[in-house]
């Protein structure tokens, strides 16, 4: 059972929840089985087509799914699966998004 | 030196002369004055006119042939008078003694209480070009370090490191590359001191609130270490000015507020190939890395895309814990440190998050991406005349 790693900005969908054991053999189907048991993170994580959002960055353990093979990246027993956003911080006055 | 000896003993048996008298006998060639320490302790500071024999660890050298001929040549012979010094008075007095007892000289001194008698006395020291005798002190802790030491204070003191930010990252870097001697800090922000900024901003205090940041946090530096120029540049980078503000700067520190002026950063610093420490905060977390241009990966190569706004709130709309700020402020600034004197590992492919709650530090791997269009080896070449063009880093932004 690989674990999910929540990054704090997604954690209001997932009942706060910091870490999700999920079964999935890949990535992708673990990620898959995150957006079914949380609806509220599909847009969040997928595209319309199915697709990761290109915005999100996903790492088996230690390195980036994309160098390896993306979705179809195998995520065993012992493997931590993490989304990682990007951050800017800042005061609030000036964010332009 | 037999086992139930005691320093004291030998200090008592051995010839002890003051610095003054030292001072003196140096001037009028009265005797050949010889700085017994590591090499190390030699580029710090020493005696203007000293040989130079070491003796080793506790002195340890002095039972050697090649010390005693060390010492012979640089006083002619082993009849004419000696004063050998160290730091404190303790290595010289054991190498004294074993030089007039196993080596046959007819008149040798120690300098009581070491070159740090002689320097608290006011007697002058010779030092490395560069550095005062206040710089000295100062930086002492730094020196100290071998990894470091005068030749590395040095690089500091020579160096320029730009902050886009005098915020949450900027304050804590800024604060502490100040201490390190870092000799030119320049700071990029157009902001003024707010109340809500000091549970971070320590650069910052009550009583400037309502100056712009860059005052204050000239102020604050300049009364913490007067070696530091502070260039203030009030005003926020954007596409008509980062090639001319960046262009003077050795490293930058990227604590931006927003995503359009990080990839703006990430663009400019890639064309004038300047190493970008990037680090960002949120609630209990935080992100660093290095960016060395075509040595590791780009921002670009990390984040292809910006996130849309609800996957990236402002700290005024989700909040921050105001030691993160510190936290990761400061491991920018080590970065820096690192990056301006050459040593250690920097984070280049190195992505480290840090999460407070947890105390937890995970680091991730970054690649340079084979299709990165800033840094990519298809990415385009830009003429010196498009230097000063950027693509529309707002438009990319709220895409």
């Amino acid at each position: 059972m690989p674990t999910i790693k929540v990054p704090p900005v997604l954690r209001p969908q997932t009942d706060g929840e910091a870490e999700v054991q999920v079964d999935g053999g890949t990535v992708g189907e673990a990620l898959r089985e995150l957006a079914d048991r949380h609806p509220a993170t599909k847009d969040q994580l997928f595209s319309p087509e199915g697709d990761l959002n290109r915005y999100v960055n996903v790492y088996l353990n230690d390195e980036d799914v994309r160098v390896m093979n993306g979705l179809d990246t195998s995520a065993a027993e012992a493997d931590t699966v993490v989304i990682l956003p990007a951050m800017a911080g800042g005061a609030g006055r000036f964010s332009r998004i | 030196m037999a086992s139930t000896e005691t320093l004291d003993d030998i200090k008592a048996r051995v010839k002890q002369v003051t610095p003054a008298e030292t001072r003196a006998a140096l001037e009028s060639g009265d005797a050949v004055v010889i700085d017994t320490r590591d090499a190390v302790n030699r580029e710090d500071a020493r005696i203007e006119g000293d040989h130079y024999a070491p003796a080793g660890q506790g002195a340890s050298e002095a039972h050697s042939e090649e010390f005693a001929e060390r010492v012979e040549q640089a006083a002619g012979d082993r009849g004419r008078p000696v004063i050998l010094y160290c730091g404190a008075g303790n290595r010289s007095a054991v190498a004294a003694d074993v030089l007039t007892k196993d080596h046959g000289f007819k008149d040798v001194a120690s300098m009581s209480g070491g070159l740090t008698l002689w320097e608290i006395q006011g007697l002058p020291v010779v030092t490395p070009e560069g550095m005062s005798a206040e710089q000295r002190n100062r930086y002492s802790r730094h020196t100290l370090l071998p990894e470091v030491g005068v030749e590395g204070q040095l690089k500091m003191l020579n160096a320029k490191v730009l902050l886009i930010g005098a915020g949450g990252l900027g304050a804590p870097a800024a604060l502490y590359l100040a201490a390190a001697g870092i000799g030119r800090l320049g700071l990029v922000d157009d902001d003024e001191v707010d109340e809500s900024n000091l549970q971070r901003q320590v650069i910052h205090n009550t009583e400037r609130v309502g100056q712009p940041k860059t005052e204050s946090a000239r102020q604050t530096i300049e009364a913490l270490n007067p070696d530091v120029e502070v260039v203030e540049h009030r005003t926020r980078l954007d596409a008509t000015n980062v090639i001319d503000i960046i262009r003077d700067y050795d490293v930058i520190v990227d604590g931006a507020d927003n995503f359009p002026t990080r990839y703006l950063l990430n663009d400019a610093s890639v064309r004038l190939r300047k190493p970008v420490v990037s680090a960002s905060i949120l609630a209990f977390d935080g992100q660093i890395s290095t960016f060395v241009p075509f040595e590791g990966p780009c921002y670009r190569c990390l984040y292809p895309t910006p996130p849309p706004a609800e996957l990236a709130p402002s700290c005024g709309a989700a909040g921050v814990l105001g030691v993160m700020a510190g936290v990761m402020g400061l491991l920018q600034a080590n970065e820096v440190i690192k990056l301006v004197m050459g040593i250690g590992e920097p984070l280049i492919g190195r992505l480290l998050l840090y999460d407070s709650l947890g105390t937890r530090f995970t680091e991730l791997k970054v690649r340079r991406d084979p299709e990165c269009p800033i840094c990519g080896p298809g990415a385009q070449e830009i003429p010196e005349s498009e230097m000063g063009k950027f693509p529309d880093y707002e438009l990319f932004c709220a895409g």
